[in-house]
């Protein structure tokens, strides 16, 4: 059974419809990811689910509850990290674990969190003191305190450097792994692509598509480009005798193969069997950016 | 209970961890009261504020301008600043209600409060000679009336200001008015009849009135509590109204 279900859900802000009929499900132990550029409704939808907001159509079943009319019994099972929100500034990292797990009926063990997510040498350090990834990291642990069933994450990785953005990324597989499922906002398409199971892409409050990263990238197109200098002439016609390819190019020194299909394994063997060595070999695939300016008419970053 | 509880200690804490802010709300009033005290002609008898030394009718002024400085300063800014960084957002993500939240504010505002009180009469009875409040429980009741309802107005000033900055500006002109009627320049006693009956209906204006009597061993007027709570319910239920966690 999913453990998020959304149906149908619309929301508007007077005139503006923010989010249009999205549907989708989210499955227990997933990480789901909604993408889309700004201003798409990715963060209204989550807070409709977050109980944050009431829809003006569809429905939401979080744990079977209604996000609305549960509110309560829902925040015992949801962790939230929000995308703006701060604490006290002059709040030390132990105080507000010990503060927030004061909130919840089954709260987890804080120090073991913290020790998890690597800030005991912070605990006496007081909010205005971290860096943006410590902030981000307690952001984490006060959305998982209250041992969650569902944690949201909202743009976690916004403003982070690219270090500290690949630490939240394995530190969300570990959150997975203590089977937490994981619903989250990105608008970064390396970071759907390298961590998500399922994606919902969003844009202009509605559903555009809903696959595996892969899958997307299928859906819109397979075609590969290999890249390579030959260590010795080759006959172009080996090549396009393969049915892989689509066609083969010369681009100075280059040559420049097309296909679909298993094509790298293809050509390589061909050149193998040719006696010729692959210098430079670079593959080109359609990535997940592509796939987003395919069925969406945009690029992401705009 | 544990997390009201919890958010009381841990708001405390921080509280403290504000020294401009803990100057303003905590200090601030009983420093005033020393420095008047100080005055030679503050401790003579005075015809017109009906015989009794001018020390004697400003304690319960400065009691009650204290009282304005924690809602309005102290109160109004930290609410409005929370809400601005997004502290009370994220708290609405959690289990616990803005009830437990403002609840834990009052908690903390009305013990701090209360000791600041204590320490102005003490200021005034050992330093000035002021009798102790003849009727103590008279008292204690109206300086709890008089903090809800300042509390309540700190608290609808926090509501309505967009964000901390104007929080505290707002607060600021609001403070004014407040302790003038409450008698800061010109005594109640010495104010003509408009004024002093303006001055019945303000919150501060009516606790100064409700401490004196009280002080003197006279049960406060109903009029003067009436006030007090009506205040307390109008503002709060204001406050209640236009409260957003964003």
């Amino acid at each position: 059974m999913a453990i998020i279900e959304v149906n149908n859900l619309v929301k508007r802000y007077g005139d503006y419809t923010a989010v249009n009929g999205v549907s989708f499900a989210v499955e227990q132990g997933e990480i789901f990811g909604i993408l889309g550029p700004n201003g798409a409704g990715k963060t209204t939808t989550v807070e409709c689910i977050e109980g944050l907001r009431d829809p003006n159509g569809g429905s939401i079943r979080v744990c079977g509850l209604d996000p609305h009319r549960d509110t309560d019994e829902l925040r015992q099972l949801l962790g939230v990290q929000l995308q703006k929100s701060e604490l006290p500034d002059k709040l030390k990292v132990g105080e507000a674990m010990e503060l927030y797990s004061s909130f919840y009926r089954d709260p987890a063990d804080w120090r073991e969190l913290i020790e998890t997510l690597n800030l005991t040498s912070k605990l006496n350090s007081q909010f205005r003191s971290l860096s943006g990834g410590q902030k981000q990291r307690l952001s984490i642990a006060l959305a998982l305190v209250g041992n969650p069933k569902v944690a949201v994450l909202d743009e976690l990785t916004t403003g982070l450097d690219p270090q500290a953005r690949r630490d939240a990324w394995d530190l969300i597989e570990s959150i997975r792994d203590r089977g937490v499922t994981i619903l989250m906002v990105t608008h970064f398409m390396e970071e759907a692509e390298r961590l998500c199971d399922r994606l919902a892409l969003i844009d202009s409050g509605r559903l555009v598509a809903l696959d595996t990263p892969a899958g997307l990238v299928s859906k819109v197109d397979d075609t590969q480009r290999i890249r390579f200098r030959p260590s010795a002439p080759l006959d172009h016609a080996v090549l396009n005798a393969l049915p892989e390819v689509t066609a083969v190019e010369q681009a100075g020194s280059q040559l420049v193969v097309t296909g679909t299909g298993n094509l790298l394994l293809a050509v390589t063997t061909v050149l193998a069997h040719n006696q010729v060595v692959a210098g430079d070999l670079r593959v080109e695939q359609t990535t997940l950016d592509d796939a987003f300016v395919a069925l969406t008419g945009r690029r992401i970053e705009s | 209970m544990s997390a009201l509880f919890r958010l009381t200690a841990t708001e405390t804490k921080l509280f403290f961890r504000e020294p401009i802010v803990v100057f303003f709300a905590l200090a601030f009033a009983p420093i005033l009261l020393v420095v008047l005290g100080l005055i030679p002609a503050m401790r003579e008898v005075s015809a017109e504020l009906g015989g009794i030394r001018a020390i004697n009718a400003y304690v319960p002024v400065v009691v009650a301008m204290g009282l304005a400085l924690f809602a309005l300063n102290g109160l109004a800014l930290l609410f409005a600043s929370y809400r601005e960084k997004g502290v009370l957002r994220r708290m609405q993500t959690t289990p616990v209600k803005p009830i437990v939240m403002i609840s834990a504010q009052i908690v903390m505002a009305t013990i701090l409060s209360v000791v600041m009180m204590l320490i102005m009469v003490a200021i005034g009875r050992f330093a000035y000679d002021v009798n102790l409040p003849k009727q103590l429980l008279a008292y204690l009741i109206s300086y709890l009336l008089a903090a809800l309802a300042m509390f309540a107005v700190g608290l609808l000033v926090a509501s309505l200001a967009p964000s901390g900055k104007s929080a505290s500006a707002i607060g600021t002109l609001v403070f004014f008015p407040l302790v003038f009627f409450a008698g800061l320049w010109v005594p109640r006693a010495a104010m003509n009849d408009v004024l002093r009956t303006i001055s019945d209906l303000t919150p501060l204006g009516a606790a100064v009135q409700s401490l004196q009597d009280a002080t003197a061993g006279t049960w406060p007027q109903l009029l003067h509590w009436a006030v007090l709570l009506g205040w307390t319910i109008v503002a709060g239920g204001l406050a209640a109204r236009y409260f957003r966690w964003e």
